[in-house]
């Protein structure tokens, strides 16, 4: 792999990270990161539709006409997603009853969208998977975090097996109920983002406006 | 710029993909194929693997119902299991025995939207929130080695917090015993609502009487821990910690599916059969 397609890959996963940088997909990283099972067939789905969606859309960039282009990167991403959702259900029925509606709610993911739109529509092909699989990655690197701490400190446990001893079941550990609801991945993100930021400060936007001093001492 | 994905120069389509992209012609071409090759995709994913998916829904509910009954024993397999439990349809509103549908086929959630076979509850009928009920249900039997009814395992469902719950009810051979009780659906608090799933909790259930002298449906979930020195102990079961609402929900529909609207006309048929 040059070091041109490595970039492609890799830049989405810190530096430019679709959900703690560009702060999109939160919906579902949300809902489905309180069990890793969830979350990793999750990232697995989104990973394939984006990297999927991002090559069709890619290979008929040329000829999308740009009045109805929006409608069709949907009626690609949608199908694709379909197909996704139908094989869960064929092949992981009991993975696919845990996520329900979200993996369907993958059309709405603005990541997969704004993939399409952004990158696919002015790229080759081979880039535009590229593309995908780096935001897939990025995706799934937050997920995957957010699920381990959930999992681990919500329910003493990784991927099902029992890591903490519960005390309901007689151990010592007394889980963090809160960890289970959507709210506490809301605060794990934003703690990525604060970590993240002040890793790398050239994330860390410019403010709209500033609180001016200059008023303060006219008034004196 | 050739077309990547058409190989062929000439012709009707490469004279249509040589148009500028903003034409009214163009344009209605591509959105026509794109929805023409979509949908073919669709359709190509739904028909291949339903008959896979209908397989994993069929495991699912019979390992649900073989689950509640504990009838597998150690080694055995879920189907051989399952061949020991009897299906039966019945009529609800008189509790008798039916072969207007299949047993085996019979799906809740569709037959409750199926205006022929289901029926609008009114609101004070309605204490589980079903909204409508459908006319007939399947039952499960397990008979013991003399043939005499050993366990009955009752599909049940009713709004919780969320969500719809939908699970089986077990009884002992008396009819009034519980045996267990499994919710295979639902989508309640994980951690809060969602332990009914617990399997510590569903242990509880075992050996609860779910109906009084006069077999009128009693069993209640309390708050806290179920004070066992007390009298009526045996008609209340420890409510779920930090789930109110999760638990009157299951408190609702377990009593509105063993009364007079549920499978009341059935138990009494089998109390009479049995004399």
């Amino acid at each position: 792999m040059t070091h041109d397609s490595r970039k492609i890959v890799t830049t989405p996963i810190v530096d430019n990270n679709p959900i703690i940088l560009q702060v999109l997909g939160i919906c579902s990283a949300l809902a489905v990161t309180s069990k890793l099972t969830t979350a990793i067939t999750m990232c697995l789905a989104l990973t394939a539709v984006t990297a999927l969606s991002n090559v069709l859309i890619s290979t008929i960039r040329n000829h999308i006409p740009s009045s109805v282009r929006i409608i069709i990167q949907m009626t690609i991403i949608s199908s694709l997603v379909i197909v996704v959702d139908q094989i869960l259900k064929a092949y992981a029925y009991g993975i696919s009853k845990d996520l329900s509606v979200f993996v369907g709610l993958i059309i709405t993911n603005c990541i997969v969208m704004g993939r399409a739109e952004a990158y696919a529509m002015k790229h080759p092909p081979w880039a535009s998977l590229l593309d995908g699989l780096g935001n897939g990655l990025g995706y799934s690197t937050i997920l995957l975090t957010v699920g381990v701490v959930r999992e681990l400190l919500g329910s003493g446990s990784l991927f099902g097996v029992q890591i903490l001893a519960l005390a309901k079941n007689g151990g010592w550990y007394v889980p963090n109920g809160l960890l289970l609801l959507p709210p506490s991945a809301f605060f794990l993100i934003g703690l990525i983002i604060w970590a993240v930021r002040s890793w790398k400060p050239a994330q860390v936007e410019k403010p709209d406006f500033r609180i001016q001093r200059a008023h303060q001492s006219e008034v004196a | 710029m050739s077309a990547p994905d058409t190989p062929t120069a000439s012709g009707p389509l490469a004279s249509i993909l040589a148009l500028p992209n903003d034409s009214g012609k163009k344009t209605l071409f591509m959105a026509f194929s794109v929805c023409l090759v979509c949908s073919v995709v669709v359709a190509a994913a739904a028909v291949g693997l339903r008959p896979q998916q209908i397989a994993n829904q069929e495991a699912d509910r019979i390992r649900n119902i073989v689950e509640v009954a504990g009838i597998q024993q150690p080694g055995e397999s879920i189907m051989k299991a399952y061949e020991r439990i009897e299906v039966e349809l019945i009529k609800l509103d008189d509790g008798s025995a039916s072969d207007a549908l299949d047993p085996n086929t019979f799906n809740i959630q569709r037959a409750t939207k199926d205006p022929a076979i289901s029926h609008a509850l009114k609101r004070r009928d309605d204490p589980a929130g079903l909204k409508r009920r459908t006319d007939y249900m399947p039952i499960y039997k397990v008979r013991d080695a003399s043939g005499k009814l050993k366990t009955l395992i009752l599909p049940i469902h009713g709004a919780g917090l969320w969500s719809t719950l939908y699970g089986f009810l077990a009884l002992d051979g008396d009819l009034r015993t519980a045996h267990g009780l499994k919710f295979y659906q639902h989508a309640e608090t994980p951690g809060l609502g969602g332990e009914v799933d617990n399997p510590k909790w569903r242990a509880l259930w075992q050996g609860k009487v779910v109906y009084d002298e006069q077999w009128a449906p009693s069993i209640a979930l309390v708050k806290g821990t179920v004070d066992t020195s007390l009298p009526g102990a045996e008609h209340k079961v420890d409510g779920l910690a930090g789930a109110t609402l999760t638990s009157r929900g299951v408190t609702r529909l377990i009593n509105y599916w063993l009364g007079e609207h549920g499978y009341g006309p059935l138990i009494e048929r089998l109390r009479n059969e049995r004399g």
